[in-house]
């Protein structure tokens, strides 16, 4: 007893800040690219070359990223010979709509990632979660699970996951979506009770990532649900995620 | 030793000329008598030609010599014997071999999908196979998943009980399964680094190493002493993580709350080490076919030492709590216990066959990148049950953490004058007609990959074994006997990957 009590005082108190204040992220961290267009050679897609997942879409008006593809691997912006693209170290990547994601322009704002009005004022003050793994890796599932750990305390903030989808009022979802898992995917979203939503968090769940094409695999959850929250990252970090949860559900603006 | 059979060692290549082929029978012939002198299985699998003929390839594990011993074998009208009756740990990869390539291993007891491929037309769909049943009065099933109570990946359990101990338990996964192997075939790919990366997102730096050193094998080319420190230091970091995060799940299957949450925050500071040295938690880009993609520098060097120092009395604070506790001590001892006769005969490898008293680690076994410099010696428990496996995990982190000072402090300084990132990407043109084996060290167990080339020099074959696939009969035996309540403790305990398995 006495040592569960030392070890207490030793452990101290570790919940970060966040929202309050901004976390701090390593300096090697990658997130928000910025796109300058301007200096892009008309007749140079070595960006598109480059990226192992058809995340770079080069047209003659604009190169775009697509954040819904995006393993943010930093291959584009090691090959631009003009350093039209760089990696800000902006972590708040989420959006609702999925064509937020396809960035363009030097601005690393973040997207519109709130939940429409109806639904929010029944999830204001408190929401269930429900976690499905459809092929994940378990990295995104991992830095998922760590929001329950006490540096992030999600249920500080009345969002908590639940065990059964009967309890849950929406989805989670990692994974490009295995043909394997597809049915039991589509019976958890059945289960979950009316109103609802779904959260895609991931390249593979947003897109199929970098397993689209695989006959094994469908192009992501889109593609048997429909996704209200994106959070782009292969895997996002655990404040990408926090933070996308946070705007979802008005907690933070 | 046969001297029909080839021996190579960890990352070293040879000529498919060189592979001896045999009919089915003297294959089987040569495989059991590997596996009756106490060799065991690191990969076996098949390969269907062009012609509809299937080609059988053993890598056998000669631990005391370090060696690999590498043959092949055609089999007769689509059959092989079957090995499984005699040696359990080949069960799997022969029901494998049956559901990648049609081949029938004749005799096998139990001959089910693995991962309900859906391809060949010997797969039905998953969910609808049969499960072994155990008959009598008052005797139940219980079945659980693919989709679990928490937040981790799919699979499907089936117990056969009695009031509430458990008979037998049957394992059926396959609900990850993502195509990786069967995309592999005609790479490397642009994506196939990335692919390789997320075969188990939580040892992202074990299966790319044993990617990297397949590459590098059949290349000819050498990462710089400096890369494979760097190498070294991200794969333990990657172990200490994933061994506190366990540590505290454990601590908190058992209601033990204390350590649970502090282990959930230190195995995050370990992950914020790796993210230290690349800008991701779990070393996405840090390794890299010929090198690694970032350095570690004198000032991250010393921070990272630093930090360490600080994360390491945590964990010991944090963890020393559970030896000490007997409400966590009684549900730790003798729960899940495995025999060392049980965990040879099913080929366990890593945490959970050291916890059984086998002295198996790849990093002492078959020496590779710094390893072949620097040692760590292996832990061993007797025990093995829930208590040894955690034990086995905590003193291991202490010795990675000792590990990894001595590299950052004593051997940076002098290393990193050579290059760890060379100009990137290295061409790298893959030696024709070869195959390589690549065995790591990752913080499960035993990472095999095995890479066959074509006569252009692209991925034949390309066959991935994460330490899920030999383990995942250990978990299911250990229930045997026990209580179904016991279940989530042995299997934290155990802590084996789905999608690792599943590909």
């Amino acid at each position: 007893m006495v040592d569960i009590l030392k070890a207490r005082i030793v452990q101290g108190y570790r919940t970060g800040a966040f929202p309050k204040s901004t976390p701090s992220l390593p300096d090697r961290f990658r997130g928000m690219p910025s796109v300058d267009c301007a200096k892009c050679g008309s007749d140079c897609s070595r960006c598109v070359a480059a990226c192992p997942v058809g995340a770079a879409i080069h047209t003659s008006v604009e190169t775009v990223i697509d954040l819904g593809r995006c393993i943010f691997c930093g291959a584009c912006e090691q090959v631009c010979p003009s350093r039209a693209i760089t990696f800000s170290s902006e972590y708040r990547l989420s959006a609702c709509r999925r064509e937020d994601l396809r960035r363009t322009g030097t601005g690393t704002a973040p997207a519109a990632a709130r939940l429409d009005d109806a639904r929010l004022r029944l999830f204001r003050r408190s929401v269930r979660l429900r976690q499905v793994s459809a092929g994940g890796c378990n990295a995104c599932e991992a830095d998922i699970n760590v929001l329950n750990t006490l540096t992030y305390d999600l249920s500080r903030f009345g969002i908590s996951f639940v065990a059964s989808p009967r309890h849950a009022d929406g989805l989670v979802v990692t994974g490009p979506v295995t043909q394997n898992m597809a049915l039991a995917l589509n019976k958890t979203y059945e289960a979950v009770p009316a109103p609802k939503f779904v959260i895609a968090v991931g390249a593979c769940a947003i897109s199929g990532g970098m397993f689209a094409g695989h006959g094994q695999v469908r192009g992501g959850v889109a593609e048997s649900l429909t996704v209200d929250l994106h959070i782009p990252g292969c895997p996002p970090h655990p404040y990408t995620i926090l933070d996308g949860f946070l705007r979802f559900f008005g907690r933070i603006k | 030793m046969s001297p029909s059979v080839p021996a190579i060692r960890n990352g070293q290549r040879i000529a498919l000329t060189e592979v001896p082929r045999f009919g089915a029978d003297v294959f089987a012939g040569s495989l059991a008598e590997l596996l009756g002198q106490g060799l065991r299985v690191c990969a076996y699998f098949g390969y269907r030609g062009a012609q509809g003929d299937v080609e059988l390839y053993a890598v056998c594990a000669d631990d005391r010599n370090g060696l690999f011993r590498v043959f092949s074998g055609v089999t007769a009208g689509g059959r092989f014997p079957s090995l499984t009756p005699r040696f359990p740990q080949v069960h799997l990869f022969e029901r494998e071999i049956w559901e990648q390539t049609g081949a029938v291993p004749d005799g096998h007891p139990w001959l089910k999908p693995v991962r309900f491929i859906g391809t060949g037309g010997v797969s039905p769909a998953i969910g609808e196979a049969e499960f072994f049943r155990m008959h009598g009065e008052e005797v139940h099933q219980v079945a659980v998943g693919p989709v679990h109570a928490g937040i981790i990946e799919p699979g499907h359990f089936r117990f056969q009980c009695h009031g509430e101990t458990v008979h037998h338990l049957e394992i059926s996964l396959g609900y990850q399964h993502r195509g990786i192997e069967e995309r592999l075939c005609g790479g490397p790919h642009p994506v196939t680094p990335y692919q390789i990366e997320a075969v188990a997102g939580d040892s992202t730096i074990g299966h790319m190493l044993a990617y990297c050193q397949c590459i590098e094998s059949l290349a000819s080319y050498a990462a710089t002493p400096y890369a494979e420190l760097v190498r070294a230091v991200a794969l333990e970091l990657e172990r200490c993580a994933n061994h506190t995060g366990d540590l505290g799940a454990l601590a908190g299957d058992v209601g033990f709350l204390p350590t649970m949450s502090y282990c959930g925050r230190i195995r995050g500071d370990f992950l914020n080490q790796t993210a230290l040295v690349c800008g991701n938690r779990f070393g996405r880009g840090l390794v890299v076919p010929g090198g690694t993609g970032y350095d570690i520098d004198e000032r991250r060097a010393s921070t990272l030492a630093e930090s360490l120092r600080r994360i390491s009395a945590d964990f010991l604070s944090a963890t020393g709590l559970l030896w000490n506790n007997s409400s966590v001590m009684d549900r730790f001892e003798s729960t899940g216990a495995l025999s060392e006769k049980m965990a040879v005969d099913c080929g366990l490898v890593g945490p959970a066959a050291r916890a059984c008293g086998c002295i198996r680690d790849v990093r002492q076994d078959h020496p590779y990148g710094f390893y072949r410099f620097a040692h760590i010696p292996a832990v061993t428990h007797e025990s093995g049950d829930v208590f040894a496996r955690a034990h086995v995990r905590w003193r291991e982190v202490r010795s990675s953490v000792e590990f990894l000072l001595r590299l950052l402090v004593e051997d940076n300084g002098g290393l990193a004058v050579s290059p760890a990132c060379p100009d990137y990407p290295i061409q790298m043109n893959l030696k024709r007609d070869t195959l390589t084996v690549s065995a790591v060290e990752g913080w499960r167990g035993e990472i095999c990959h095995v890479a066959i080339t074509d006569a252009e020099g692209r991925f034949k074959r390309y066959k991935i074994v994460d330490p899920s696939f030999h383990n995942w009969f250990g978990l299911a035996y250990a229930l045997r006997g026990g209580q179904i309540s016991d279940f989530p403790l042995c299997n934290k305990s155990f802590n084996l990957s789905y999608c690792g398995f599943d590909l």
